[in-house]
């Protein structure tokens, strides 16, 4: 079987002693909740860190609580199944639940939690594989070489943003606590990532997620849609999360977030601009659709032909408006 | 999910009853130890070290790095494995290590015996290896080219053609000239793999002069034989147990490198040695589905009768020839097994490539042409405006005849399994609408083949029953790989018996323990080691019989055999007394398939069988007129057992070959870039989840085989041929378009629709078929009827 390497496991008492021990060792640790990305990513010597920092016994990271301007405070270590099948969440955010819900399957769910998912690791069919194999076609940028293999003229990795969670977050107009060694800070989930596979997130190595806050819903109703090869297990080829404010049939505000075509998710939003004060009407939503759609850049890097989850971004979001809307 | 109902109507006690599988209750609680869970004391571990180049000479190895690591105790290379072998005697193209040269991403170069996994690890990326590279062969057009540098292997030939094989039955062109209608279709079926949830494992001992190799094997007959030759022992001094299976599907019917590796480790060290497969390697392991590439061409007559067909594949083999051979001819071999085709000239080829080997999967080179034809089929039913399965129905195979290429078709239940699905789908009377469709295809497939792999007159199966402390052990060579090989000998035994199959206890896959059966392949052990295990079981049964009855002082006729006893008195007390009378009480059976059930003509041996299962299949799904997605909604299926000798595990068989097929159908593909394999990892090669799999109905029909075992006949593999077809035949009946090539994905659905749209053909699949340098057609007498026995 394929085994994991030598590493040292810690864990911490409290996420203050967690922070100081990402202090101490910097990009050599790694922190770990349900394992369900790290584990078989340094089996496959993906990611080698040389200590794992335990987090999902710490309570004070296990809590749903109501936050005081009326939404949600979700702690990082709370599993996806427990927010897919919390009852508040799924009436508060219904994108955000199902997004949980759609993620892999339900034992990887009841142990993957919510800032696992939010730091979910780029993906790529060149970079996703055994150190062996990745030897046998070289190595790429990502890890341990110095091309992007899918796009070789790319200065940067073209791996996939594959969080489910984050553009239904990213939606809702979510914030991330973050805590470091310079002490806590509070960021909009959207600005979390940046257009890098390699690099994909813009917190440093010693910073903890430790919640996530879900603002008060108001009138925004919201959906996720999820493209993927089977039922279940597969990470998105294409994700997209819609939130809309209804005036009777008419749309008042609408976000739009993609996500799975390119390195970070992206919010797409400004497209949706022409549905503002109108009824959704197929035409203008294929229009909507087609222009949000526009900044997707699928590769040839996941399953199915880019061609394909290119033109199925336009459907998703479609969908994920449609379903927003309460529209059939 | 399927109707679990209606056991086979008969007067049999425990044939053709849902009973539990006599190795379930050991699975269950978690006693059952695989090859894997195989944990004997000292023992050593071993790792392979795999080429990274997808073709290359080896300039050097150098394991002393290896050999100089703490932990490291042997390390082996080609020139501790001298002698080729290969499961097929044309076919001995495999060291286990290769010295000279390696020829696919993943073909292993040495191996190290190790106190731990990790060291052996270690010590595999310790080793320096020198490689020059060779131009990587990707595909068969590419294989059909002169090799710019060297042909991957050093035999066969020319360039990088493995095998070709080209005969005629019938007059062809006649045929065709007589014809009112003739199409011609190009097919491409990717290639896929068994994946099954075992990854292979062995372990080996060399204690005393004696070999012992426990592996995850189907067919401990033919790798005790490989191991004898390699290491150039006397058979006496092998043994070979095949251990509780996770499945083979095929995939582990080849003597394989890690069980050369363990053997030979085992006999530098002293000491046990294992490997376990991580399930990357076991994806460059392979052996599976084949690639091919196929052209055919149909005349029918006015009223759709088959005039005339020509049948051309192409197939790539992958790096080695495994089956090969085998898996070329049956490309060709099973099309009239299911249609009268009057006049049939057949020409394949298989060619080496860079990639890992291909082999048998569950099917054996048939799904693929199964696929073709079936599709041929219906568009050539649209042309002529003729219902498909009226089409079909006018050229169905009749029972008891023999099939323009000689082989012997007994029992046919290919009717009633059509009328049952076409019947319970409502098939004929579906509602046409955009994005709903229905399929329907048919299919047989072999109950064993005629022939063994190599030349030997042994029988086929052997099966001994031994009586003594009035319990009843019966000892077969057959391999239980998960099918339910030790619950169908157990039943046929306790029925013979008057037990159940519980009582039975058996001992199978152990070339140490039990007598010959050649392997869990070519779905042969129902009918061969059932019929072994029903002669051995009759006789002992007559033998405690006449024992009663001397007793008895009455007539062996007036003496019943059930519920546990024989005549008046119980089982027990009956062995016992036979055994006080006569000592230990052994009886034997064996079977070979007859010598008429195939002609005598070169490349005769693929084909005959001693009866040929049946299938029907509908499918229903519906399939996004956009995206080109799937949903699956149902699938009926009827499948021509003979005679179940267990309906719980045919239904079981026949719900798993849906299972395979639909995802083969839709997903599965063993696909190449750059050299290697895209994707050896469970999570990115797709298959069929729980989510996927739709509602199965299952209906069993039974022909009662006149010479299988109570009339029983094979479901290992035929259930899965037809539901590969129909769901390419529903999609089309959805969308209008058609998609000539497995898988079935969304993104060629959107092709064939976009083709569609732009006001071309909406189709997706190959253009055309290359030229191939075919042999000569051997042109092949019809049968000699005198021969025959019908």
């Amino acid at each position: 079987m394929l085994r994991l390497p030598r590493f040292s496991y810690l864990r911490p008492g409290s996420v203050t002693e967690a922070v100081e021990i990402l202090a101490e060792y910097g990009s050599r640790a790694r922190v770990v909740a349900g394992g369900t990305d790290l584990v078989p990513k340094m089996k496959r010597g993906q990611i080698e860190p040389e200590v794992v920092v335990g987090l999902s016994h710490l309570e004070e990271l296990r809590r749903i609580e109501k936050a005081n301007d009326g939404g949600f405070e979700i702690g990082a270590c709370v599993t996806l199944a427990e927010v897919a099948t919390n009852p508040a969440l799924q009436s508060a955010y219904p994108g955000y639940a199902k997004a949980a819900a759609l993620v892999s399957s339900p034992a990887l769910r009841n142990s993957g939690t919510i800032g696992g998912n939010l730091c979910v690791d780029t993906r790529c069919n060149y970079y996703d594989e055994s150190y062996e194999w990745r030897k046998a076609l070289g190595f790429c940028m990502k890890k341990d070489g110095d091309i992007c293999r899918v796009a070789p003229a790319s200065a940067t990795c073209r791996a996939i943003a594959s969080s489910d969670t984050a553009p239904a977050a990213i939606s809702m107009n979510a914030t991330a606590l973050l805590i470091g060694p310079d002490g806590q800070r509070e960021v909009p989930v959207a600005s979390l990532y940046q257009d890098n596979g390699k690099f994909y997130m813009t917190k440093s190595p010693e910073e903890i997620l430790v919640s996530l806050h879900m603002p008060a819903p108001g009138s925004w109703k919201s959906s996720y849609v999820k493209v993927r090869s089977r039922g279940s297990i597969d990470f998105p080829l294409v994700g997209a999360a819609a939130a809309v404010q209804m005036d009777g049939p008419k749309i008042e505000a609408c976000r739009v977030v993609i996500t799975a075509v390119g390195p970070q998710p992206l919010d797409v939003s400004e497209a949706a601009a022409a549905l503002i004060g109108r009824e959704i009407d197929a035409a203008v939503l294929e229009e909507v659709a087609a222009e949000a759609a526009k900044p997707a850049r699928p590769l040839d890097n996941a399953d199915l032909s880019y061609v394909w989850r290119k033109r199925m971004t336009r459907r998703a979001i479609e969908q994920a408006i449609r379903e927003a809307a309460d529209v059939a | 999910m399927t109707t679990i109902e209606g056991e086979s109507a008969t007067d049999l006690r425990v044939v053709g009853k849902s009973l539990p599988k006599v190795d379930a209750v050991g699975k269950l609680i978690g006693l059952t130890a695989y090859a894997d869970d195989i944990e004997l004391p000292n023992t050593l571990f071993c790792k392979l070290l795999r080429s990274h180049h997808p073709h290359a000479r080896i300039i050097s190895i150098d394991t002393s790095p290896a050999l100089a690591m703490e932990g490291v105790v042997a390390v082996i290379t080609q020139d501790d494995l001298p002698v080729k072998y290969g499961i097929m005697p044309t076919s001995e193209d495999e060291h286990g290590l290769e010295g000279e040269k390696v020829r696919f991403v993943g073909d292993p170069v040495a191996a190290v015996a190790a106190v731990d996994e990790e060291t052996a690890l270690a010590a595999c990326r310790a080793i320096k290896v020198e490689y020059q590279p060779l131009e990587a062969i990707e595909s068969i057009e590419h294989a059909l080219l002169p090799p710019s540098d060297e042909p991957i292997q050093d035999y066969a030939g020319p360039g990088n053609i493995h095998r070709a094989g080209a005969l005629e039955f019938g007059e062809v062109d006649e045929g065709f000239a007589k014809s009112n209608y003739i199409r011609e279709d190009v097919f491409f079926y990717e290639g896929n793999t068994h994946l099954p949830m075992e990854q292979h494992s062995a372990t080996a001992t060399y204690v005393g002069d004696q070999l012992t190799l426990w592996s995850s094997t189907q067919n401990p007959h033919y790798v005790h034989r490989a191991m004898a030759k390699v290491f150039e022992m006397p058979m006496s001094h092998v043994r070979v147990i095949a251990a509780p299976h996770g499945g083979g599907f095929g995939g582990k019917a080849d003597p394989f490198s890690h069980e050369v590796a363990v053997c030979k480790l085992a006999m530098i060290t002293g000491r046990p040695v294992k490997c376990t497969l991580t399930r990357e390697e076991v994806f460059y392991t392979h052996r599976g589905r084949h690639p091919v590439l196929m052209w055919v061409r149909t005349g029918v007559s006015e009223d759709g009768k088959i005039q005339a067909m020509h049948f051309r594949t192409a197939l790539d083999g992958g790096a080695y020839g495994s089956y090969g051979p085998a898996s070329m001819l049956y490309t060709g071999a099973l099309q009239p097994t299911t249609y009268n085709i009057p006049a049939y000239r057949f020409e394949g080829v298989r060619v080496f490539t860079n990639k890992a080997p291909c082999g048998p999967k569950r099917g054996h080179g048939t799904p693929q042409p199964r696929f073709a034809l079936e599709l041929h089929l219906d568009k050539i039913a649209e042309d002529i405006g003729l219902d498909p399965v009226e089409l079909r129905r006018r050229n169905f195979v009749k029972p008891y005849t023999r099939t323009i290429n000689h082989l012997r078709i007994t029992s046919c239940g290919l009717e009633e399994a059509t009328e049952q699905v076409i019947e319970a789908s409502g098939f004929l009377r579906r509602k046409k609408s955009l994005g709903h469709g229905m399929g329907f295809a048919i299919s047989s497939y072999m109950c064993g083949a005629g022939l063994p792999i190599y030349w030997n007159k042994l029988p086929h199966s052997e099966c001994i029953v031994q009586v003594n402390r009035g319990g009843v052990s019966l000892y077969c060579g057959a391999t239980d790989i998960g099918q339910g090989s030790d619950t169908v000998l157990a039943t046929v035994a306790a029925e013979e018996l008057g037990l159940w199959p519980s009582d039975i206890r058996i001992f199978s896959g152990d070339t140490g323990l039990a007598p010959v059966d050649l392997g869990s392949y070519s779905s042969r052990v129902t009918f061969m080691a059932g019929n072994a295990a029903l002669q051995a079981a009759h006789e002992m049964r007559e033998i405690l019989v006449n024992a009663v009855a001397e007793k008895m002082e009455c007539s062996p006729s007036e003496v019943t055999v059930g519920e546990g006893k024989i005549g008046e008195m119980t089982f027990e007390e009956a062995a016992n007394l036979a055994q006080e009378k006569l000592g230990v009480l052994s009886t034997r059976g064996s079977y070979a398939p007859p010598k008429n059930i195939g002609g005598r003509f070169k490349a005769s041996g693929v084909g005959p069988s001693p009866a040929y299962s049946y299938s029907a299949a509908v499918v229903d799904l519906d399939a996004d007129p956009y995206s080109g997605e799937i949903q699956l909604n149902k699938v009926w299926i009827a499948h021509d057992i003979g005679r179940p000798i267990n309906s719980l595990t045919v239904r079981g068989q026949v719900e798993g070959g849906v299972y395979m097929g639909l995802g083969e159908a839709l997903m599965e593909a063993q696909l190449y870039r750059h050299g290697l394999h895209k994707v050896p990892s469970m999570l990115d090669y797709k298959s069929l989840t729980f989510m996927d799999m739709p509602e199965v109905e299952t209906y069993l029909v039974e022909t009662i085989d006149l010479e299988g075992p109570y009339g029983a006949k094979e479901v290992g593999q035929g259930p899965l041929l037809p539901v590969i077809p129909a769901v390419a035949s529903a999609v089309h009946d959805a969308l209008g378009v058609w998609v000539d090539e497995v898988p079935i994905t969304p993104d060629k659905i959107m092709r064939a629709l976009d083709a569609r749209a732009k006001g071309r053909e909406g189709r997706y699949g190959p253009k055309s078929f290359p030229a191939i340098p075919y042999p000569t057609i051997v042109k092949v007498p019809p049968f000699d009827a005198s021969s025959s026995s019908f």
